[in-house]
């Protein structure tokens, strides 16, 4: 009984709660005439998706430059690189770690001057973040209009020039991670292998990383950054590095999310994209100022669930569509929750 | 005049921080027009029993004091500074309360300004008054006159000298009709020679004129200069109380620092050191509230260097500056070799080592484990404690390395926790201190700093950690620079103890030298003569 109630002690209990809410949506789903295999697979393929921007989120927590609220700067990197893999006509596993490669330039150039501007506002981080996110999405919003982009299927048919706002990837890579290993039980199951490794590779990376000589620096500049300047850490550059990395894997998780979900989003799509990898990371029991791999896995679990199941398994009993009103709710509620409670992190 | 007639008087004043005594049974009267000298080491009491006269709430909220505080022969008990201002009492802080961005007209009849009545006062009452500004001005213009000094009541705050700040302040101060008695902290400390006597000018003017005034400062020979009595403060105790008259500075300052500590020197004698290891010359630190301004010394290998100080003196700054933490200029060499300055990491790098006086702030990582808080900085400055994985493409922390040195240093220093994987800040402060110092043996530096050591911690930790550095010390031939407001702590364990004051060395003693001669270096006396002496 008491280590029971110790377990749920360190595993905190809003998401035993949340976790216990998941389980009943499952068992009433089929009441409702929502399949629940169909909604594991959701699950786990939205898992894949969104990941990514949920570990990206870990180095700049822990380089103690707070929740990256201008994650979209690394969307758009990423949304540069598949737009410019679509227009060099990249098919394949060539197209997808292409746009991958294509990216990495804007992300760590965005990332090394969203950091330089970091530095430059220390303590103030999180609402400098969120309007470089805003304003650099509503400046691309421009740009996406007036880059010379050629690609008959990218651009507007009746000007003849600027993106689409939503285009397909569907003769490119769709799917390129999902269906590597694809695992298929029935009509409605599968669950995305190559999604899921590439998520896990990353975080393993991640994990290495934080344990290396520059990761280990970077945590304590972020514990306690005089100590580390003490030590002879060059804090502005520790920070730097942190953001540039976050941005990279924003960019590389924008790109992982198009090839599962088929579509290249552009202008306003990303705008609200680092609120849901934000909400998640709360979740999964990060602080302000400490994150961990695990943090990651449960966090982007739990949430992702939560979103798949609340609004399908809602929307079927209450025959109404509510899914996005549902979604901003729990997202920023759980924000607002997670941001005015800085307690201690759990395992 | 009224002279003779007692304003003041301080009854069996008491007063404990927990437990912790601060005043004593601390008895002064002061008469009107009377200027007193009050002076003490930092931590004697001086700032508590001004606290406990201003009525200041951290009083009360620490439980408040014994005796008796009587203002004209009447009991008074201050609920808060406005109480004190009402029955006379003013203050001018060391750190000036003024508002940059007014004038000085401004500032000194804050809050009391003359009105006068606007069209709106018959709906909305005073608040609507206009200021007359002419009355204002008239009124700060006699005020200026009445302390003397040469102040324009129209320039901003912001744009003045110093010196006039600190005019301003007192200006205020007596504005108030019923000012009756002035406390000045640290009045002069700002100020230059020329400042600091016409404001001593200005303080006997306002003395004849009937202002009592207590006058706290460490520059003992303006004490004597302009106080009537001197009363001296040690330990929470009024150890005398004497008409000026006579005393000389060297007679205050071993009143100061009166203590007799048997030093348990046995083994000063055999001690002999050859080549100097460093070398500072014309060293400058930024550092504020401790600015280093143009530092000359040696230290020899092998020994413990002591520097000591008042606070605020820039015996801080020292070990700040030279590791870089500090924006910081001049000639550092060690070895030999220049120290790059504003470079913490080349500090490291060249073998020296620093124990912060900012535990807490600089010293540790509160939310980290023992284990990263002792194999940081040799992790990041030597690369140790780091393993290969994949075949030596990466170097990983290597958290089995970071235990067993932990667990050496918890054993040596007895550290007490409950285990290496323990956070810092769980530890009390004298085993956060173990860590620290834990922390800089790691890099088994050739040269040491350690600031403040012992601040903050229990008489037995202090025992401990002092024994740490003299076992590294002795052991090792770790050559240790030791930076503390403790006189005695110093004599006990060091080799040679330099006193600073304002940002200098004023000199270099033998621990077993007489106490006066300490002294009188901290109040910097003895080098106000010496270098009146040689500009002639």
């Amino acid at each position: 009984m008491r280590s029971l109630k110790q377990f749920c002690a360190d595993f905190g209990w809003p998401r035993i709660i949340i976790f216990f809410f998941l389980v009943a949506l499952f068992i009433a789903a089929p009441t409702v005439g929502v399949r629940v295999d169909a909604s594991l697979s959701d699950v786990f393929n939205r898992f894949g998706q969104n990941a990514l921007f949920v570990l990206a989120l870990v180095p700049m927590i822990q380089s103690g430059c707070g929740l990256n609220f201008g994650l979209s700067l690394g969307i758009i990197a990423g949304l540069l690189g598949a737009t410019l893999s679509l227009q060099f006509g990249l098919h394949g596993a060539v197209g997808f770690f292409g746009a991958l490669i294509l990216a990495s330039p804007f992300a760590i150039l965005f990332g090394w001057l969203y950091g330089k501007l970091l530095n430059k506002v220390k303590g103030e981080e999180m609402t400098i973040a969120m309007y470089v996110g805003f304003a650099s999405v509503m400046f691309m919003c421009i740009m996406w209009l007036l880059l010379p982009y050629t690609g008959h299927d990218m651009i507007w048919g009746y000007a003849g020039k600027g993106l689409r706002t939503t285009i397909s990837v569907e003769n490119y890579w769709s799917k390129i991670l999902n269906d590597f290993l694809v695992i298929k039980s029935g009509p409605f199951f599968r669950f995305p292998t190559g999604e899921i490794l590439f998520v896990l590779f990353a975080a393993g990376v991640m994990g290495l990383f934080l344990r290396t000589k520059t990761g280990t620096a970077m945590t304590a500049v972020g514990s306690n950054p005089d100590y580390a300047r003490a030590s002879g850490i060059s804090v502005d550059k520790m920070r730097i590095i942190s953001v540039i990395i976050s941005t990279v894997l924003g960019a590389a998780g924008i790109i992982v999310y198009e090839q599962s979900f088929g579509f290249i989003q552009l202008y306003g799509a990303p705008l609200a994209m680092p609120f849901t990898a934000i909400a998640a990371i709360l979740i999964g029991g990060a602080s302000v100022n400490k994150a961990s791999m695990l943090n990651v896995v449960v966090g982007a679990f739990l949430f992702q669930g939560l979103l798949t199941m609340t609004p399908s398994v809602i929307n079927s009993a209450l025959q109404t569509d509510m899914s996005e009103v549902v979604r901003i709710v729990v997202s920023n509620g759980i924000i607002i929750y997670a941001l005015t409670r800085k307690t201690k992190v759990t395992k | 005049m009224e002279k003779a007639e007692t304003l003041l008087s301080l009854q069996n004043i008491s007063k404990d921080f927990y437990g912790n005594v601060v005043l004593q049974d601390v008895n002064f009267d002061v008469k009107r027009g009377e200027i007193i000298g009050l002076v003490g080491e930092n931590g004697a009491g001086k700032t508590t029993l001004m606290r406990i006269l201003f009525g200041m709430n951290v009083i009360r909220e620490t439980g408040g004091y014994h005796g008796k505080v009587c203002i004209d022969g009447e009991e008074v008990h201050f609920q808060s500074p406005f109480d004190a201002l009402d029955a006379g009492i003013g203050m001018a802080h060391q750190e000036f309360s003024l508002i940059p961005g007014f004038t000085t007209t401004e500032n000194i009849v804050l809050n009391r300004e003359s009105m006068r009545p606007s069209i709106f006062n018959d709906v909305f009452g005073d608040r609507m008054s206009i200021l007359d500004r002419a009355d204002m001005k008239a009124r700060t213009v006699a005020t200026i006159a009445k302390l003397g000094v040469n102040l324009d009541p129209d320039t901003l705050v912001s744009e003045m000298p110093v010196g006039h700040k600190q005019f301003t302040e007192i200006a205020r101060e007596i504005n108030r009709e019923k000012t009756k008695i002035l406390v000045l902290d640290e009045p002069t400390a700002v100020l230059t020679e020329t400042e600091a006597e016409v404001l001593i000018k200005a303080l006997r003017k306002l003395a004849a004129q009937g202002i009592a005034i207590i006058f706290i400062s460490h520059r003992l020979h303006e004490v004597i200069e302009v106080a009537d009595r001197v009363v001296v403060l040690r330990d929470g105790v009024i150890v005398k109380d004497t008409p000026t008259t006579g005393v000389t500075v060297r007679d205050i300052a071993s009143w100061m620092v009166g203590r007799q500590v048997a030093a348990d020197r046995a083994d000063e004698a055999q001690r002999s050191f050859q080549e100097d290891i460093l070398t500072v010359d014309g060293l400058w630190v930024d550092m504020p509230g401790e600015t280093v301004k143009d530092m000359h010394f040696t230290v020899r290998k092998g020994e413990i260097f002591g520097i000591g100080g008042l606070a605020g003196q820039g015996k801080l700054g020292i070990p700040n500056g030279i590791m870089g933490l500090f924006p910081a200029g001049g000639k550092v060499k060690l070895h030999g070799k220049p120290v790059p300055l504003n470079e913490p990491r080349l500090a490291l790098q060249m073998g020296m080592g620093f124990v912060s006086e900012d535990r807490r702030g600089v010293g540790l990582l509160l939310e980290e484990s023992l284990e990263w808080n002792i194999a940081f900085t040799a992790m990041q400055i030597q690369d140790k404690y780091l393993k290969p994985i994949l075949g030596g493409l990466f170097k990983i922390r290597d958290e089995a390395a970071m235990r067993t040195l932990t667990e050496g240093y918890i054993d040596i220093l007895h550290i007490k926790c409950t285990s290496p994987a323990q956070k810092a800040m769980e530890l009390s402060g004298g085993n956060q201190q173990k860590i620290c110092l834990a922390k800089a043996f790691a890099i088994a530096p050739d040269l040491l700093f350690v600031s403040e050591p012992t601040r903050g911690i229990d008489i037995g930790a202090k025992r401990l950690v002092l024994d740490a550095l003299y076992k590294y010390n002795r052991d090792l031939g770790m050559t240790i620079i030791m930076v503390s407001s403790e006189l005695e702590e110093l004599r006990s364990i060091c080799d040679r103890v330099a006193i600073v004051d304002e940002g200098r060395i004023t000199g270099i003693l033998s621990p077993s030298a007489d106490l006066a001669e300490f002294g009188l270096l901290m109040t910097g006396e003895r080098v106000a003569k010496s270098t009146e002496d040689s500009n002639g």
